[in-house]
């Protein structure tokens, strides 16, 4: 794990000198407090984090929050009042402004919220802009810019003006213009944020689907926790210039640091935060050779559960139900390896570690256990169909286990079948 | 009583032993080399227009109203210069037609340049602004004496005259064009890596060129409007004719005169306009302008089409 940004102890004060402004934060004093008595407003205070290599950061706030003042220092088109902000080892808040300028080039790019796209150029040569910055040779610049375009589904508008296109194509150029420079560092400005929802959507969803292969280090601003819950690797909570919680999402929503980030963190649909594998149980399964009815009952009974999954091996065979197994006892009078066999139900419900709750209320709604496989189809956990509910309406179950993630699950995932965070890392 | 019984400022002496007694005997060879280029650049404008034949002159203007104005423009073209002709005024109109092109020229040589470091810089704007109030605002016939008395009579003091009091307008629009180019284009060009050179050729001239066509075009039409002062410190064309027929009380030769200007102003006026909105929907390049001018399809639908 390398950190590709990493910002220390930055402030941002507006308004005239500084240090005044600076002493009394020292002293505790509020945001407020400072405006009033020395006219000097607090941008952003104490901002001090790192970004990962390949990991998206997402900084969300309402407005007047700091974060587009955040992100403007992070390529130095605003300057901090102190600290540092170093990406691999230029300090943008200090370097000359001919190694901000090779910076900006080479390793940093910029998507705005209006899209900020030049009307007087075509998108090819929008897309192209910073190359053609970067003195890259006409025909060169153009074949990039066109890969670009591809790239966000829009090579064949290539020669049309910007004022051709609808938001949320434009925004794609924007996109398309960051990412032709190759930068290693993308900043979003609240990108969808002028988009219409069902567009929003549609743009979080290809922006994902574009890092699983380009694999930037993202840091995107948002004022909507629910773009930060879905895009973010890490989210950082930010208020009055000042970071709340940092944190992943499901840190986020099932610890909130303070009342400010609780009270966002109501509306939000927890379905789509939560994973399988943060609601699944360790699988406990049967063997189907060698265990026998009797066995699965006292298991069942053990662990307070319905319903256990059978293996063959290594294979899952299915799943049997305390129901089904003490009916068939009654018929056959004694419990054996057949009856396990014969109550067998080997239609069962399976998902992988990563599938987000709202997609099981289907299958939990049959009211078997659903199977959490890894891509090897291997059996990882168990998610009952209470414990969806229950993290769903943010109740802690009954027996308090279901909310942790289980340990032989959460091994077998990290270390067999990294997920999209798992990359990150 | 008033301040006046106490003391009276000798300011118009002042301004006299500045003019006559400093500028002047110390000055005067270097505002009589300002205007070699002028001189120049009119010689050879006056030169051309007078070689080429009325007939081509007309055409190629009704041609540049047709592609900029439209048709009606053109035909107005043609009819007008006709009109011209046969009122014997041909060669005083383009005695006028090489001074204005030669004073907007220097006013555009000037004003453009000054118009980016006003706008790029706020002190430079502070101190341009009111240079500029006084430039539009005093009376221009408080100029001419001096400019007499340094550059002497005749076309280039007349030309003078005249981009002093036609420069503030592309100043004033090129300033403004510029710091109207929208703050998140600045900050998308700046967040790329350009240069302050870059800066301007790539993002701000282009954006703000629609504005800087405006403020050439009320340049133009303030060139316009000085021909007939300028004409009294010896410039000639269509300005002599109505000063002279000012001075005979000749109703019919000085309205002659004025009729020319105005036929002059309207073409010219309408062309540089059209010349200003095709440019901010486009930004053509030289060639692709050059080529356009000899294509007689309107371009009109492709025009509206990119709008």
């Amino acid at each position: 794990m390398t950190a590709k940004l990493r910002v220390k102890d930055v402030y941002k004060i507006f308004g005239g000198d500084p240090s005044l402004a600076l002493e009394r934060l020292e002293r505790g004093e509020s945001k407020e407090e400072i405006f009033a008595e020395t006219g000097l407003t607090v941008g952003v205070q104490d901002a001090d984090f790192e970004v990962e290599e390949g990991q998206i950061f997402v900084v969300m706030g309402l407005s007047g929050s700091g974060k587009s003042t955040l992100v403007r220092m992070l390529n130095g088109l605003i300057k901090p009042s102190s600290g540092a902000i170093l990406i691999d080892d230029d300090d943008v808040a200090s370097c000359s402004a001919d190694r901000l300028r090779q910076v900006r080039r080479n390793k940093i790019s910029m998507v705005f919220q209006h899209f900020a796209l030049f009307p007087h150029r075509t998108i090819a040569e929008n897309a192209a802009f910073g190359l053609k910055i970067k003195g890259v040779k006409p025909a060169e610049r153009r074949e990039r810019a066109l890969a670009a375009l591809e790239q966000v589904g829009l090579a064949a508008w290539a020669d049309s003006r910007p004022s051709d296109l609808s938001g949320g194509m434009q925004q794609r150029v924007g996109l398309a213009r960051g990412l032709a420079t190759e930068p290693q560092i993308l900043l979003m400005d609240e990108p969808f944020g002028a988009l219409d929802p069902l567009i929003r959507k549609e743009m979080q969803e290809e922006l994902l689907t574009l890092q699983k292969t380009l694999k930037k280090t993202i840091v995107f601003i948002t004022h909507d926790l629910n773009e930060a819950l879905i895009l973010g690797d890490r989210i950082a909570i930010m208020k009055d210039g000042l970071f709340v919680q940092v944190g992943t999402a499901q840190e986020i929503v099932s610890e909130p640091a303070d009342d400010y980030v609780a009270a966002f963190v109501a509306d939000i649909d927890r379905g789509r935060v939560f994973t399988a594998e943060t609601v699944a149980d360790a699988p406990a399964a049967l063997q189907l050779k060698t265990d026998s009815a009797e066995d699965a009952i006292k298991n069942m009974e053990d662990l307070n559960r319905n319903a256990l999954y059978v293996l063959d091996g290594d294979e899952i065979a299915g799943v049997v139900t305390y129901q089904d197994l003490t009916a068939a006892g009654r018929e056959n009078g004694g419990a054996n390896e057949a009856v396990l066999n014969e109550v067998l139900i080997t239609e069962y419900p399976s998902t992988d570690p990563d599938t987000h709750l709202a997609d099981l209320y289907g299958s939990a709604s049959a009211g078997l256990p659903i199977a959490v496989t890894d891509e090897e189809n291997r059996l990882v956990g168990v998610v009952e169909p209470q414990a969806v509910f229950a993290q769903l309406s943010n109740e802690v179950t009954p027996n308090g286990e279901s909310v942790e993630i289980p340990e032989t699950a959460k091994t077998a995932d990290t270390a067999e079948k990294p997920s999209r965070k798992g990359d990150a890392a | 009583m008033s301040p006046s019984d106490l003391y009276i400022i000798p300011f118009d002496d002042w301004v006299n032993f500045l003019v006559r007694d400093w500028l002047v005997p110390n000055f005067r060879p270097f505002f009589r080399a300002l205007q070699v280029p002028i001189t120049l650049v009119l010689n050879w404008l006056d030169d051309f227009f007078a070689f080429v034949p009325m007939p081509i002159t007309t055409i190629v203007f009704a041609l540049l109203a047709f592609k900029f104005a439209g048709r009606w423009m053109a035909l107005f073209t043609i009819v007008g210069f006709i009109f011209i002709d046969m009122i014997d005024l041909w060669s005083e109109t383009m005695t006028t037609l090489s001074m204005i092109i030669t004073s907007v020229l220097f006013c555009a040589i000037i004003g453009i340049p000054v118009g980016i470091l006003a706008a790029r810089n706020d002190v430079v704007w502070k101190v341009t602004r009111p240079i500029l109030d006084i430039m539009q605002t005093i009376p221009s016939f408080v100029y001419l004496v001096p400019i007499v008395m340094l550059f002497g009579v005749g076309m280039a003091p007349g030309i003078i005259a005249t981009i002093i009091f036609a420069l503030p307008p592309i100043i004033r629009l090129t300033n403004l064009g510029i710091r109207n180019v929208r703050a998140d284009l600045i900050e998308a060009a700046e967040a790329f890596g350009s240069t302050a050179w870059q800066m301007l050729t790539e993002v701000q001239f282009p954006l703000a060129l629609r504005t800087i066509m405006a403020g050439l075009n009320q340049t133009l039409m303030l060139a316009l409007s000085m021909v007939v002062i300028a004409a009294l410190i010896g410039a000639g064309g269509l300005g002599l004719v109505v000063n002279t027929g000012l001075g005979r009380l000749d109703v019919g030769g000085a309205t002659a005169g004025g009729v020319g200007i105005v036929i002059l102003a309207i073409i010219l006026d309408r062309i540089t306009q059209g010349l200003g909105e095709q440019n901010a929907v486009e930004t053509v390049s030289l060639r692709a302008t050059l080529a356009s001018l000899f294509r007689l399809r309107p371009m009109a639908d492709e025009t509206k089409k990119a709008g």
